[in-house]
């Protein structure tokens, strides 16, 4: 006996939840108890008064689990709104990376100048190594990353997906 | 400004101002100032449990038969982790329970302390919602959301840990007003315009039937009386989940009986035939579709929930419409009329069903010279059902039998244990529908398996005066089991015997209990005419056919028409696919 899966789509869900202790554990261990992918989870209140916080979700599922992940996440109690980015249509994902490349010579000067393409910023610097803060749809970021490769990366750090649907309503 | 007073002062308080009368509990020291408030008041009723689990469900119990919130308190660690599966058997089955458990003092919680355990980290993926209390400042209005949430919307239990610091330290405690939720809101209306849409597809349907489950009973007894309604004006067939049973009564002219996997054959055949299902207040469990890609592969399908997550979860429906299924039916009903739907000629329809029933999918084999456990259910039923009986049951062909030959006619008077299946759920639920409910009948109906496992409970019973009576289906096998064995690994019969029983006649009278045994078929009557003419708790070991197995069957993984009537259609050995299937 084989066990088989169906197809699945990427969406991000924009979740508005009360800024309370064990909120975050709350919807991760949903994912987790319902058997649902998380491929990026980003946090942050964005209220004043902090009482408020935003979570990116990226998941992958076919149409009937991504269905059922908003609906899962709605009916949670500190759970304010959730909006299928995705299904929206038009919005802008971001990510933020910090990688650390080293190397002498030609190397850094490589380096300096693929950063340059990638608008990619010097925040740290030693005489053998840059570390750079790129930002940008993912894709950018593993493309980035995949070059520095090559050149002498020593590690990634990345902040995950934040979404944003266009126009100039709030979600 | 109100007094200061403690922290245990103010559950108390929010307690009484909640209209709470019982408290099913067991004390440790991480509640000892709970203990201590609750010893010092006369409003609150504390009933003493012999282990938490049984405060769950005798909670769960209370709450199903009188549609009040059953409040459980218990203490940190094992008390908290003891309470697990009856909050866990709360939330699949949607029973409004609210759960206090003690925790160690602020300043000790992560340091492994005596009797710590993470009561919100475990509890968070078995509760509708639960809180940490960490200043006795919000004490009173988290007492006041937890049951808000607990009985509103989808019901649910809740857990609120209070750390024993926050019991000690004071502050002040006034009575909130309406809860106004920030994120919670339930919707309890249904959308005009899609009930509309329902009920024009109901009037035009050729083959119409009602689904219906425990929703129509947690709607509260209104909802099952507008169930009535609406099977009368429209003409539909109503059959019902294990949950529902008793929202449409079992007289009624369109009852089919309990449909799924030990469901009818009229139930079965008609979902499956049916040009239109109207899902109310159920939710497509897999023991009520069978097979999923041939369940009822001719309908179009109405989902009436309160939960929009039940929406689609397992089965795609044309038309789902969220809301509170009591105040959805009678917006249907309303619209019906307002419109001038008479009820359709369904005549051909019931012809069918009529050739369906006729095949008596409940009948079984007599027996002259063993107490055929079916016919223990009906014989109880006979001696009974004027009395209109509170029936809780325990987990396996007791619980199938009950559910199939026992009749009701009213909501809240049918407490088993659905989602999770649960055995030891009945003694416990039978003691707190007791307590819910003091001049009523209530009867256990319980497997000589299950009823070990909350068998402390007979004390409790004993403490409280509460005449609960126990029928024991003793057929010296966790016979679901067995028959599942003999389904499917041709009657290797692994671990399913239940050997060592104790004498249960014996064992009731131990604990204060009076105790008979059936064990011929002429016993039977007078032996449930002696229980019934007791008055105190009786425990009865009926001893029944060892081998019968419950019918009708869907086995897992078969589709609803695939249904086994009888032994002679029993295969013996399934594929993997069926038995990786629950
Ligand atoms: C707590 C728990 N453990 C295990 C099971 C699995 N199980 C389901 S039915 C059953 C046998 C029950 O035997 P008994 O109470 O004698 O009832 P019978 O089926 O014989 O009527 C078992 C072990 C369960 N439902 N609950
Ligand atoms: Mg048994």
């Amino acid at each position: 006996m084989h066990i088989k899966e169906g197809l699945k789509e990427r969406h991000t869900l924009s979740v508005t939840v009360t800024n309370e202790p064990g909120v975050l554990a709350r919807i991760a261990g949903m994912f987790t108890a319902r058997g649902y992918n998380i491929e990026s989870l980003t946090v942050a209140d964005i209220t004043e008064d902090d009482s408020i916080s935003r979570i990116t979700i990226v998941t992958a599922g076919t149409p009937a689990v991504i269905e059922q992940v908003v609906a899962q996440l709605d009916r949670m109690v500190p759970v304010h709104k959730v909006t299928d980015l995705t299904l929206l249509g038009d919005h802008v994902e971001r990510e933020l990376a910090l990688v650390k490349v080293a190397g002498t010579g030609d190397h850094r000067i490589e380096a300096l100048r693929l950063a340059e393409v990638f608008r990619a910023n010097v925040v740290d610097t030693t005489i053998s190594s840059f570390v750079f803060e790129v930002t940008g749809a993912s894709t950018k970021i593993d493309r980035f990353v995949e070059l520095m490769k090559e050149i002498g990366l020593v590690e990634v750090a990345r902040t995950g997906i934040v979404a944003m649907a266009r126009g100039k309503e709030a979600i | 400004m109100p007094k200061e007073q403690s922290g245990a002062n103010i559950l108390v308080e929010a307690l009484c101002d909640l209209g709470v009368e019982v408290i099913f509990g067991y004390p440790g020291g991480a509640v000892l100032p709970i203990y201590d408030a609750l010893f010092q008041q006369k409003r609150i009723r504390h009933i003493l449990v012999r282990h938490e689990q049984a405060a769950t469900h005798a909670a769960e119990g209370y709450a199903r038969a009188t549609g009040k919130p059953g409040v459980v308190l218990v203490t940190s660690g094992p008390g908290a982790t003891n309470a697990v599966t009856g909050i866990t058997d709360a939330l699949m089955d949607s029973i409004p329970m609210v759960v206090i458990t003690g925790q160690v003092a602020t300043h000790l919680i992560g340091s492994d302390a005596f009797q710590e355990a993470d009561t919100v980290g475990i509890t968070r993926h078995c509760t509708k919602h639960n809180y940490l209390v960490k200043s006795p400042e919000t004490l009173g209005n988290v007492i006041h959301e937890a049951f808000h949430i607990a009985t509103t919307g989808r019901p649910g239990p809740v857990v609120v840990d209070i750390p024993k610091d926050v019991q000690v330290a004071t502050a002040p405690y006034k009575k909130p007003g309406t809860i106004n939720h920030a994120s919670y809101r339930p919707q309890i209306k249904g959308d005009i315009k899609l009930i509309e849409a329902a009920v024009e597809m109901l009037a035009a349907a050729e083959r119409p039937i009602l689904y219906t489950g425990g929703g129509i009973i947690n709607s509260g007894p209104a909802a099952s009386q507008i169930l009535r309604e609406l099977a009368r004006i429209t003409g539909a067939p109503v059959t019902s989940t294990l949950m529902g049973l008793g929202a449409y009564p079992a007289s009624g002219e369109a009852w089919l009986g309990m449909l799924g996997m030990h469901g009818t054959y009229e139930a079965n055949w008609a979902m499956n035939q049916a040009d239109l299902i109207v899902c109310l207040g159920a939710r497509f469990d897999d023991r009520v579709t069978g097979r999923l890609d041939a369940f009822a592969p001719k309908a179009k399908k109405i989902h009436v929930d309160i939960d929009r997550s039940s929406m689609n979860k397992t089965v795609r429906v044309d038309l789902p419409i969220v809301g509170d299924v009591g105040h959805v039916m009678e917006d249907m009903v309303k619209v019906w009329k307002a419109r001038q739907h008479t009820k359709a000629d369904l005549s051909a329809w019931w012809t069918q069903i009529d050739e369906w029933r006729a095949k008596k999918s409940l009948s079984y084999p007599p027996s002259t010279t063993e107490i055929m456990p079916q016919a223990a259910v009906q014989a109880l039923w006979n001696a009974t059902h004027k009395k209109n009986p509170i029936i809780t049951t325990e987990v396996g062909q007791h619980q199938m039998w009950a559910a199939q030959h026992f009749h009701f006619e009213s909501p809240n008077k049918w407490l088993t244990s659905g989602g999770l299946g649960t055995m030891g759920y009945g003694l416990p639920a039978a003691i707190g529908a007791q307590l819910g409910n003091p001049n009523a009948l209530v009867i256990d109906i319980a497997g000589e398996a299950s009823i070990q496992m909350n068998i402390q409970e007979l004390a409790t019973a004993t403490q409280y005066r509460l005449p609960v009576k126990i029928f024991i289906l003793n057929n010296e096998y966790m016979g679901m089991v067995r028959q599942w064995q003999e389904l499917t690994y041709s009657s290797r019969y692994s671990e399913s015997y239940s050997d060592a029983l104790p004498d249960f006649v014996k064992l009731g009278e131990a604990y204060g209990w009076k105790g008979i045994r059936i064990e011929t078929p002429d016993q039977l009557e007078s032996g449930i005419a002696e229980m019934l003419a007791y008055d105190g708790p009786v425990i009865v070991d009926c001893l029944v056919a060892k081998v019968a197995n419950c019918f009708p069957m869907i086995p897992s993984g078969a589709s609803h028409v695939e249904m086994i009537l009888a032994d002679d259609q029993v295969s013996g050995e399934l594929d993997d696919e069926a038995k990786a299937l629950v």
